[in-house]
Formats: C-alpha cells, sequence, structure tokens
C-alpha cells in the first residue's frame, strides 16, 4: 500500500515538474497553474487582494499551483507595461483597479486596460470625507457652502496624485460648483499620514479610505461627513454623498485581467474559475475581515464598466489639470 | 501599574515552548534577511504573512517581532565587515563600523551594534509599555512646518560634522540631491529627469543608492588599489568577544544618547529610521572631536553605539505609533498594519480595549524577541568577523553578487541592475578624488522630505512663508540651529586664530 503511494506521489510530482517545465508553451492550463501579477509592493493593497484571492484558489483546490508576482511601480503602470507583453498565455492574471485607471492617464502610459482581456470584478471599497471631531462642519453641506465660498483657503489631504482620493476630491469640487483645478490638494503618502495631518490641523479636511479610519470614526477622534459609495452600505453608518443631494460616487474596484491574446474559450475558463474562487469560503472570509464589498461582474458587462469608468476618470483628470 | 500588570500577563500567554520556537525562528529569519543588503524586514514580514495564516495571531505577531528586529540586528552586521548596510537605517552606524573592523575591532564593533541594538529597543519598548497613548500624542504637534525646521536642523547639523571639507561636503551633497530629484513629483505630478522610463517614476530606490555607492563603491576601489602602495590590508580581527572595560565607558553614553535621539522620531513620520541614526552619529562626532585621543575617521566605537541605540529605539516607538494610533512611519510598521488586518484587527484607538491580550502578548514578545537577539548575536561577533579571513578576491565578489541579488530582489526590474552599476562607478570615482560619500545620502534621504514639506506648508498657507516659524517647536529648532552654527564659526574662528599664533611666534 505504502509503496504504491510512493509510487503514486513521484509520478504526480514528475507530472507537475513536466507541466512546470512546459509552462512557457502551450501545454500549461489554468487549472494546474495560475501565476497572479500583483502590480504593487508586498504589502499594498493590490499584493493584499492577490493573496487572499490566491488563498481562494488554492483553498477549494481550484488551481493546483497559484503564484504571486509583486511588479511595483508607478501606480501599477510598470506591471501592466510587462503583463500585456504576456501574449496569449492564458496561465497569467494580473490585478488591477480604479487606482491604474488614474495612473494610465497620469503617467501617459503607453498601454491601458484595453490591452488586456477582462476577467472579472472582484470587490470594491469606498473613501470617505472626514474631518477632525472638533472641526466646525457637521455635515457635508457645511462644508460644501463654506468650500464654495472659497475653495484654495481649505486644504485638502489624501492619497498620491490622480489616485482615487484626488478624483473624489475633484469630483465633489465639481458638483459644488468649484474649478477642480482650485482645489488645494495636498498629497501624502497613504492614510497614515493623512491622519497625521488632519489630527495636527495641517489640512481641514482628509480624503481616504473608509477601511483606514474605520477606527478612528468608530472612537470619535474623527467624523466621516460622506462615503464614496454609489448607495448606502450595510455596517457604514455614514451617508452616502448622494443621499446628502451630492452627485457623486466612487467606489474603489479591484478586479482580474488577463493577457490580451488569449483565445474565447480560454477566457470562459478563466472567468469560471475566477467565479469559483469567489463562492470559496476562503473569499468570504477575506471579504468580511477586510471590509470590502462583494461587487462580481464578468464577461462583456466588465468589458462595458471598464470602458466606461476609465473615460469617466479620463474626464475627471483632464479637468483636474494634471 | 495597570500596564505592568497587563505586561505580566503578555510574558504568561508567551513563554510556551511554541510560541519562544516562533520568536527563535523569526528572529534567525530576521537576521538572515537583514544581513543581506537590500532586503529588509519589511519584504521578510510581506514574504511571511501567507505562510503564517494557518498560525494563530499570537504566534504570528510574536515570529514577526522576531523578524523585525531580527532585521535591525542583522542589517549592521554585513555594513561593519563589508560597508555593505543590510539596509538604509544601518548607513550611519557602518561608517564608523567599517573603520573599526578594517583596523581589527571587527568583533568589538559588531558586540557594540549588537548591545546597542538592545538597549535601544529595550527602552524604548519600555516607553511604549506605559506612555503609548500620550506618545501618539507628540504626532499630532507636527506639520509640515516643523517637519521641515527638522529636515533643515538635519542638514545643518549632520552636514557640518561628516566632511572635513566643507567645499567638498558641500559638492557631494549636491550630488545626491540631484539623485533624489528623479521620479514623478508627489506635488505637481510632474516628471523629473525621467526621461520617459517609466520605470524611474517612483525615483531611484534608497537601496540602489546604497548599494552602488558603498559597496560596488568600495569593491572598484579595492580592486583598483590593488598591487599599488595603496593596498589596504584589512587586518585579522583580535577575536576578543568582550568589550573593554574602556571602550565600555565610550560606548554607554553613545548608545544612551541615541536612544534619546531615536525615541521620538518613531511617532513623527519622517521617513523611518534614517533621519535619527544620522543625527546620532552628526552628535557623537561633535562630541568625540571635543576629545584630544578622538578616534573619528580611525574607527570609533561611540560613531557605532549611537546610530545602532538611535535605529533601534525608533523602532520601537514606531510601534508603538502603529498599535496606538495605527500610524504606520516606517514601511515594516506598514506591512505589520496589513497583518493586523489580515487577523481582523486594526490598529488604533480601540485596538487596547478589542484585543488587549493580543498587544501585550505583543509587547511582552519584543522583550523576548530582543533579549534572544542579544543572546544569538554577542557570541557570533567573533565568527562573524572571521568572514574577514576570506581572501579578498573571493569576499568581494562574494559582496559583488549578494549585492546584486539584493538590489534585484527588491523590484524585480532590469533598470535597477545598470542603475546600481552605475552608481558603484560613482561611488568609485568619489572615492577616487577624495569626495566623502556620506553626504550623498543624506542629500538623498532628506532632500525630498525638506522639499515636500517646504512645498506643503507653502500650499497649506496659500504662500505665506511666516507659517514656517508660526509654532513654538518651529522657533526652538532654528534657535537652537542658529545658536549651534554660532558656535561653530566662533571655534573655527579661534583655531585659526590658535593656528597662527604659534607660527608667528616661531618667525
Amino acid at each position: 500500500m505504502l509503496a504504491v503511494a510512493g509510487v503514486l506521489s513521484t509520478v504526480v510530482l514528475a507530472g507537475a515538474a513536466a507541466v512546470d517545465a512546459s509552462n512557457s508553451t502551450s501545454g500549461a492550463t489554468p487549472r494546474s497553474k495560475l501565476t497572479v501579477t500583483a502590480p504593487a509592493a508586498p504589502g499594498g493593497g493590490w499584493d493584499l487582494a492577490s493573496r487572499e484571492f490566491q488563498q481562494a484558489l488554492r483553498g477549494d483546490s481550484i488551481v493546483n499551483n497559484v503564484q504571486v508576482v509583486n511588479v511595483p511601480g508607478a501606480g501599477g503602470t510598470i506591471g501592466l507595461g510587462q503583463f500585456v507583453e504576456f501574449g496569449d498565455d492564458p496561465t497569467r492574471l494580473m490585478m488591477t483597479g480604479t487606482v491604474m485607471e488614474g495612473a494610465i492617464t497620469v503617467n501617459k502610459s503607453r498601454v491601458n486596460l484595453e490591452n488586456t482581456t477582462p476577467i472579472a470584478r472582484l470587490a470594491e471599497d469606498y473613501q470617505v470625507f472626514i474631518v477632525p471631531a472638533d472641526s466646525p462642519y457637521r455635515t457635508l453641506q457645511d462644508f460644501m457652502a463654506a468650500w464654495k465660498k472659497n475653495p484654495h483657503s481649505h486644504a485638502v489631504g489624501g492619497g498620491g496624485l490622480g489616485g482615487t482620493d484626488h478624483l473624489l476630491a475633484g469630483l465633489a469640487a465639481r458638483e459644488a460648483g468649484i474649478d477642480p483645478k482650485e482645489v488645494n490638494y495636498i498629497s501624502f503618502a497613504g492614510g497614515g499620514e493623512v491622519l497625521t495631518a488632519l489630527l495636527s490641523n495641517t489640512v481641514e479636511i482628509g480624503v481616504s479610505s473608509y477601511n483606514d479610519f474605520r477606527d478612528q470614526i468608530e472612537a470619535g477622534n474623527l467624523r466621516a461627513l460622506a462615503v464614496s459609495a454609489d448607495r448606502p452600505v450595510p455596517g457604514i453608518d455614514t451617508p452616502t454623498f448622494i443621499e446628502q443631494g451630492v452627485d457623486v460616487s466612487l467606489p474603489n474596484w479591484r478586479g482580474l485581467v488577463a493577457p490580451p491574446g488569449i483565445s474565447d474559450a480560454q477566457r470562459q475558463e478563466l472567468t469560471d474559475i475566477v467565479t469559483e474562487g469567489t463562492r470559496t469560503a476562503e473569499w468570504e472570509d477575506a471579504l468580511t475581515r477586510n471590509k470590502w464589498v462583494d461587487s462580481l461582474l464578468t464577461g462583456d458587462e466588465f468589458a462595458d464598466f471598464i470602458r466606461q469608468d476609465q473615460l469617466r476618470v479620463n474626464t475627471i483628470i483632464e479637468e483636474l489639470g494634471l | 501599574m495597570e500596564s505592568l500588570g497587563n505586561l505580566g500577563d503578555g510574558f504568561l500567554t508567551i513563554l510556551t515552548p511554541m510560541n519562544m520556537l516562533w520568536v527563535l525562528v523569526g528572529a534567525l529569519l530576521g537576521t538572515a534577511v537583514g544581513v543581506l543588503p537590500g532586503l529588509g524586514s519589511a519584504m521578510a514580514v510581506a514574504l511571511l504573512l501567507p505562510v503564517t495564516f494557518s498560525l494563530d495571531p499570537i504566534g504570528a505577531f510574536i515570529m514577526f517581532a522576531g523578524v523585525l528586529f531580527g532585521g535591525l540586528f542583522g542589517d549592521s552586521t554585513a555594513g561593519i565587515l563589508m560597508n555593505t548596510p543590510g539596509n538604509s537605517t544601518a548607513i550611519a552606524g557602518s561608517i564608523e563600523g567599517h573603520r573599526m573592523a578594517k583596523s581589527g575591532r571587527a568583533a568589538q564593533a559588531l558586540a557594540t551594534a549588537a548591545i546597542g541594538a538592545f538597549i535601544g529597543g529595550i527602552l524604548s519598548s519600555v516607553l511604549v509599555v506605559f506612555f503609548a497613548p500620550s506618545l501618539a500624542e507628540l504626532a499630532t504637534l507636527f506639520g509640515p512646518a516643523e517637519y521641515l525646521a527638522l529636515a533643515v536642523f538635519a542638514f545643518v547639523a549632520i552636514s557640518a560634522v561628516v566632511s572635513e571639507s566643507v567645499l567638498r561636503g558641500l559638492a557631494a551633497l549636491v550630488i545626491g540631491l540631484a539623485i533624489a530629484l528623479v521620479g514623478v513629483d508627489g506635488m505637481s505630478g510632474a516628471a523629473r529627469f525621467t526621461g520617459g522610463l517609466p520605470e524611474l517614476f517612483d525615483g531611484i530606490n534608497i537601496v540602489v543608492i546604497t548599494v552602488g555607492l558603498l559597496a560596488l563603491g568600495e569593491v572598484v576601489a579595492v580592486a583598483a588599489r590593488r598591487g599599488t602602495t595603496e593596498d589596504l590590508r584589512v587586518m585579522p580581527s583580535t577575536g576578543r568577544l568582550w568589550l573593554s572595560r574602556r571602550e565600555i565607558r565610550l560606548a554607554m553614553p553613545a548608545w544612551l544618547r541615541g536612544t534619546a535621539i531615536g525615541v521620538p522620531f518613531g511617532i513623527i513620520p519622517v521617513g523611518g529610521s534614517e533621519v535619527p541614526t544620522f543625527l546620532s552619529y552628526g552628535t557623537e562626532r561633535r562630541l568625540g572631536s571635543r576629545r584630544a585621543d578622538s578616534m573619528f575617521g580611525k574607527g570609533a566605537i561611540q560613531g557605532v553605539a549611537g546610530p545602532e541605540a538611535a535605529g533601534n529605539a525608533t523602532a520601537g516607538t514606531a510601534m508603538g505609533a502603529l498599535l496606538a494610533l495605527g500610524l504606520p512611519t516606517s514601511a515594516t510598521a506598514a506591512v505589520l498594519l496589513a497583518a493586523f488586518r489580515q487577523y481582523g484587527l486594526q490598529p488604533g484607538p480601540l485596538l487596547f480595549e478589542r484585543a488587549s491580550d493580543l498587544v501585550w502578548a505583543l509587547l511582552a514578545s519584543f522583550f523576548v524577541a530582543m533579549t534572544v537577539l542579544l543572546v544569538l548575536n554577542l557570541p557570533f561577533a567573533p565568527l562573524w568577523a572571521k568572514l574577514l579571513k576570506v581572501p579578498r578576491h573571493y569576499l568581494y565578489s562574494g559582496i559583488t553578487v549578494f549585492a546584486m541579488l539584493g538590489v534585484y530582489a527588491t523590484s524585480g526590474k532590469v533598470l535597477d541592475l545598470v542603475l546600481v552599476l552605475a552608481i558603484g562607478l560613482l561611488g568609485f570615482a568619489m572615492r577616487r578624488y577624495g569626495l566623502p560619500v556620506a553626504p550623498v545620502l543624506i542629500g538623498v534621504i532628506l532632500g525630498p522630505l525638506a522639499e515636500t514639506e517646504f512645498r506643503r506648508a507653502m500650499a497649506v498657507s496659500e504662500g505665506d512663508p511666516s507659517v514656517l516659524v508660526s509654532s513654538p517647536i518651529t522657533i526652538i529648532l532654528y534657535l537652537v540651529l542658529a545658536l549651534g552654527v554660532t558656535g561653530l564659526l566662533v571655534q573655527r574662528a579661534r583655531n585659526r586664530r590658535r593656528a597662527r599664533t604659534p607660527r608667528a611666534v616661531s618667525s
């Protein structure tokens, strides 16, 4: 019995090695081996999403061997530039999202998401407008009124230029009747720095991921004025912009794309794999832990979504004068 | 005293054989990663994240504490032995440390670094245990104007002491500032000196610059001097394990001063431990120059003790800031923040209430990890020092391989390999023509900080420069700076007069 097991495992190992060796040719299938490019440094947002999805695919043995490769830099456009070179390799996926759409336009990247094959949008989270607890602004209307009167005297703190925080500030300014170029936007390296800038009264208002500040809001150190979701989110007490009469929504979505040259059958196979991955207990658990909201969208609907979202992002970036 | 009781509970939680094993694994792994040039503990923790998924949170965080402090203990080892600091936090300590190693005192330099790391880490952890919430308040006092004042202060305080010749020092500083300009400007989004290459949009990684200037520059310089009269032999280490009483007397105040400098920097986000380590180096060098028997330039033990203690003290309070405020003030802290989220925990004001058993276990594991690391590192110091007995052509080709490997592992970009070679040649040219290398690194670290904070301050104040001196902190910093510079000028003038007088007598 033992000998049989030994022989079997040897065969399996040899088989796996053969698959590995033939990776560069068309021999490998997405079910045997899948490599996910995280176009960010270890610990970044896309890295986290990629590794969580890796766990989901591994957990239920949907794919035998899932690897995550980090290609950081330039808002993910370095990773994108490398990824489109994979041509017709059906064993590759890349994590992407709103931030990359901004970076493509701001960095004038020579490739964009049109050069990839969209597979699925997975999940989204939201940005908030926040003020310190002792701020005179109690509601979004309070701030918008003051902002409109003298846009430049209200410093707005948030993440990198052309990122979701900056885009949201621009969209809100436009709704308030302010030229987005007039926004006195101060960019910081991440939510932690935005938080100190708020607490030291460097900036009057901050824009950042709701999840970064969830505890600070609950502890009463910060007050959230509005959240960027398009409809009220269960578990988030803060009203949306739309609910408060400001027609702005900007979910920060994350999704997977495949290389440009794959066949329709391969695209369907990858879509099936990803859809199965989102149905695992591991992925459910990841959504809960990271406070992501499930927003699965596949096929041509996802492709249309990217096209429209990219256009919207381009417009606002142009208005922001980047 | 409630903190003490909680900490006691924390020790009870973690002092199990299994958890001790995790500490040990983390410490060894962290040391290994720290020794390799370019690989920092941030990366080690990030790569470990998926592995620790199957552990319970306490076991995982104890292991992370081991990795974090292991990296900080280990990064000075390569810097001292081969002038290839494993991480930018070890640059300042390597300046004198490598000179000590060259003069046959490698084991003592390594021991000084290990004890310094221990003292800095332990003292800052004690502060975190008792004052975490009030330490966090400090962060709210610092706005862009205060950061700018701090950067200017550090610029002058450090530059004034690292170079004998003011002109050469300034030239090197300008090289550093120029390198730091490469990349997309964070305030306007304009690409500067990138040549249109997207790979350069994020600037040139500090790892590339450090490894190129220090490690490769040194390798080429050594190779170029082979067989000439300048061919400096590295003296064999004496292998003496313990520091002499005289050495301890020199190092002890430096350890404590370094800790005092490092502690506040952990809370304010000014780019990790580089600034405090250099400030501590500057302080020690200034104080050392007052002594008749100053060893600076030839391997001063204070030059190792101060920066190492400062680096670890910063890391200790950075963890405090992460736990109490949810503020990641260093790359490693940012990765640990992600680790907390993996377990559904959000560091911040509510963490102490929601997961107090975990927090106190983590704090207790700091103490355990550092004790384990000291016990591991001290006996290994003479063993590490034996590495210098490897024939130099093997040793330096080994350094080159590991340096390039480290650079490639950090980013995975071929361009970085080209850059590191180019910067290595620059480092060689600077050595050849007697330009100091340290001011380049100071320019690279402080330049962007000063620029960004200045522009942020001006943006917030809508162009009103009075904001730069609008708070007590800024005024005090500039006053101290003015006093220091005046004192230095008076001293120089007096020295010059003194130097002139005897000549007048003899003629």
